[in-house]
């Protein structure tokens, strides 16, 4: 009965998507107010029922029902039962409705803080948010439903993908698909301001907030996605340049971008048609994302079961969106003026260079990710693109990108000039090729790409530091009051930066400095890596809920010191026979040790992985920083402000255009 | 031309692109050796290491040669079927045991079952290097003239021998 319940809410959901999709655009172009107040009752009404569908998928997941296809297919009755409410998505047909449910969560918080807003910005968006909706609504019912029933009912399930049965996996899809699909609200914002004209910085500035969130969540969703592949993979990479990934990427750096450019349109009004063109990039990279990974088109480690109707109504859905946004854009963007000017060298035009770049950068992913599918397309042969092309392309753009992240916060809006720029950053400058120069030798051997960087990280630091003093310096009063003065939306951008750096450094040290040895163990054999010995005593056999593992147990110790045990599993997962390595880390603030077992060899040998990884934590905790950085800024006064004073910012929005 | 349509139209060329890649398949890679002859091979049987056995003495038959090992998990997973199709008498089943320990094999025959009429060792690999193995299973259809006429990349699966492999046989034997 659930099942039908959880199906029925999905079609009244979809009926009050479309009248949120028509009715308030429609009367936001005519001007009725009646229709136009439709908007915020829909996609309240929305939630609710995408809510119980939802609240019915994971009941029939926690109760076992495997009546219903989609739950005996990704569940079983052994599955501990945090994983099986973490089945619900876990397979095709929930992570659709997982991405609905989000998409309806922005779109209720969207009626929550939109009080200030215009009734007729207010139905714009809203409805655009629904007309997304109603095509992943129709995609469900019509392709993908989770809630087709298996008469009769399976004995048991499947079982989750082992790989999948891990708390990251828990956190990680809500966190990404929160980021991807938050985009939506910023992508909502620029066609609703297309479909007004008023690309201005009033616009900017409502924008600015949402597609911040956003962000900061599609930053902590990849970087949980690329820690799980680094301790549940067992080879102890973190990132792997697959399809999947990429698709994860690209809207992030073009969301990176896109957060820069709303700033300057919303300080100074310019970039007002490079900003909405990148509020459709955004949205539009994501929804190619989920085309990627839905269709099958591209072959990846995130091997999803594929179907090509699927495929075809995703590229339907996507051709009508993202092509009928790019044809409004090409229809209303040429009206729109440029705003205030700016010479060469000044912040705008600093800011416009590393836009740039990062789109530039999210051009050749999109190139590399899509080329094998290119040239099988022309018939040139089947060939796959890996890690050398991306690293070798990608780490040149950026380079130049982190040196003007270090010039751009204190260069002067309009004008700056190149030797007084020089001169306020010359210590930052000095200090940083020194560290370059010197660093290495301090924590092993110098080589130029750990000197670049490291040249690359402390420029951040220390130009951060610089922009911070100088600020300080032109006020008044004590130290204290000075720093509290300051605004969170400032301190944000220097966390942000921060974090940036801090990824630098682990992934510049990780790559320098990592150590790695296969080994064959017998019970009682040593070896050591990166200064440390291991000591193998041997696998016993464990027995898990749902699994049968071999666990080694490894004693390390430095300098006759023990520091840790750690206990590396090989598991037999019974339902799927599916063999998966467990890989036991010992995390420390400076290095990892990474231990997994391979293979036995023999009775009581076993092929050993044993990795020494200095800084790598530093590359996760860089993405939380970044992560943190949105947060703060968001939180700033002015947003609260906004709020609490919404007949204020209401006047605002009524005044039209750049302010001078 | 409007500058602003730029982007329409790069977009309109890549969903083109992505049309045609859906009708694709990104995980097939095709064999080089299609169509050409079954690279020789001189090895012993598993059962009877001192009898060797070369591709010559297929001469004359429709035959399967399954890559297997028993370290490998899919070939549990495709063995099932291996076992009924030997049993149907449609098509004589030859393995390559693929760089496994005999004792490992033989042990591995006995609890899941025998389904080929003899499998040879290739206990360094060297012979899978010649016929491209990449992963195992692999499966080849190699008609009467001992030419290689399509290959299996991973478990065959039940639709994989009722749409392609079985009608294959049967009209190379016709």
């Amino acid at each position: 009965m659930l099942p039908e319940i959880g199906h029925f809410s999905l079609i009244v959901a979809l009926l009050i998507a479309l009248v949120q999709g028509v009715l308030p655009i429609a009367g936001a172009a005519r001007g009725n107010a009646r229709w136009m107040a439709l908007a915020r009752p829909a996609a309240q009404g929305q939630f609710v029922f995408v809510a119980i569908a939802f609240a019915c998928l994971a009941y029939a997941f926690i109760n076992n029902d495997f009546s219903v296809l989609y739950v005996a297919s990704n569940s079983n009755s052994a599955l501990p039962i945090q994983y099986r409410f973490a089945a619900v998505w876990g397979g095709h047909e929930g992570s659709l409705l997982l991405w609905t449910m989000m998409l309806s969560v922005w779109s209720l918080a969207v009626t929550l803080f939109s009080r200030h807003l215009p009734d007729a910005m207010v139905a714009r968006v809203l409805g655009v948010m629904g007309l997304v909706s109603l095509g992943f609504l129709l995609f469900m019912l019509l392709a993908s439903n989770p809630f087709d029933r298996l008469l009769p009912a399976a004995d048991d399930g499947r079982d989750l993908n082992p790989i999948l049965q891990d708390p990251g996996m828990v956190i990680h899809p809500p966190m990404l698909y929160m980021g991807y699909v938050g985009f939506s609200v910023a992508f909502a914002f620029a066609i609703a301001a297309l479909l007004s004209g008023q690309l201005d910085a009033t616009w900017a500035r409502w924008s600015r907030p949402w597609t911040t969130v956003a962000w900061a969540f599609l930053t902590l969703g990849i970087a949980l996605g690329s820690g799980w592949s680094y301790y549940v993979l067992g080879w102890g990479g973190w990132w792997f340049w697959d399809p999947v990934e990429n698709a994860s990427f690209m809207p992030w750096l073009v969301g990176t971008a896109l957060i820069h450019s709303l700033a300057v349109t919303e300080k100074r009004g310019s970039f007002r048609s490079w900003t909405v063109l990148l509020a459709i990039f955004a949205f539009s990279l994501s929804l190619l994302g989920t085309f990627l990974v839905r269709s099958g088109v591209l072959t990846s480690v995130h091997a999803f079961a594929t179907d090509p109707r699927r495929g075809i109504f995703i590229l339907g859905f996507l051709a009508i969106v993202i092509g009928g946004s790019l044809a409004l854009f090409a229809w209303r963007a040429p009206k729109v003026g440029l705003g205030g000017s700016f010479d060469l060298v000044s912040r705008e035009s600093l800011l416009l260079s590393n836009n740039v770049l990062l789109v530039v950068a999210a051009g050749s992913v999109l190139l590399g990710t899509l080329y094998p599918l290119f040239l099988d397309a022309l018939d040139l042969g089947k060939i796959s693109v890996g890690p050398p092309y991306f690293d070798s392309v990608f780490v040149p753009l950026m380079a130049p990108a982190i040196f003007l992240m270090g010039v751009g916060p204190i260069a002067r809006w309009k004008h700056a000039g190149i030797p007084e720029l020089a001169i306020r950053l010359r210590w930052a400058f000095v200090i940083s090729l020194l560290s370059a120069a010197l660093m290495p030798f301090a924590i092993g051997k110098w080589t130029p790409l750990v000197s670049f960087g490291l040249l690359l990280a402390t420029w951040l630091f220390a130009s951060t530091i610089v922009n911070l003093g100088e600020r300080l310096k032109n006020q008044q009063g004590p130290w204290r009051d000075r720093l509290a003065r300051q605004p969170y939306s400032y301190y944000g951008m220097l966390l942000a930066h921060i974090g940036v750096g801090v990824f630098i450094v682990g992934v510049t040290l990780v790559k320098g400095y990592e150590v790695e040895k296969d080994v064959r163990m017998e019970a009682g054999d040593t070896v050591s890596v990166g200064g440390y010995t291991f000591r193998f005593d041997g696998a016993t056999q464990v027995r898990g809920p749902n699994y049968a593992a071999a666990r080694g147990t490894l004693r390390v110790s430095r300098d006759g010191r023990e520091v840790r045990t750690l206990y590396p599993e090989k598991r037999l997962y019974t339902v799927q026979q599916m063999p998966t390595t467990e890989a036991a880390i010992d995390t420390g603030f400076t290095r990892d040790l990474y231990v997994s077992m391979g293979e036995p060899a023999g009775t009581t040998a076993w092929a050993m992985r044993i990795q020494y990884k200095p800084f790598v934590d530093w590359i996760w905790g860089g993405c939380v920083l970044m992560a943190m950085g949105g947060l703060l800024a968001v939180a700033d006064r002015r947003y609260r402000l906004g709020r609490r004073n919404h007949v204020k910012a209401a006047d605002l929005a009524g005044a039209s255009s750049v302010p001078p | 031309m409007n500058r602003h349509l730029i982007p329409l139209a790069i977009f309109v060329v890549l969903v083109l692109f992505l049309a045609v890649g859906l009708r694709l398949n990104p995980r097939e890679i095709p064999s080089p050796l299609i169509n050409k002859p079954a690279p020789a091979f001189e090895l012993p049987q598993l059962h009877q290491p001192d009898h060797k056995v070369s591709v010559a003495d297929m001469r004359g038959k429709v035959w399967l040669l399954n890559v297997w090992a028993s370290w490998c998990v899919s070939c549990r997973q495709e063995h099932p079927l291996l076992v009924e199709l030997s049993n149907s008498g449609a098509v004589p089943i030859y393995g390559l045991n693929y760089k496994d320990q005999r004792t490992d094999a033989l042990g591995w025959l006995q609890e899941f079952g025998n389904p080929y009429v003899m499998s040879i060792s290739d206990l360094e690999g060297h012979i899978g290097i010649d016929y491209g193995v990449y992963g195992v299973p692999e499966t080849f259809v190699i008609d009467k003239e001992g030419i290689i006429r399509y290959k299996q990349i991973g478990p065959i699966t039940p639709e994989a021998l009722s749409n392609k492999i079985l009608p294959l046989v049967r009209q190379l034997n016709g």
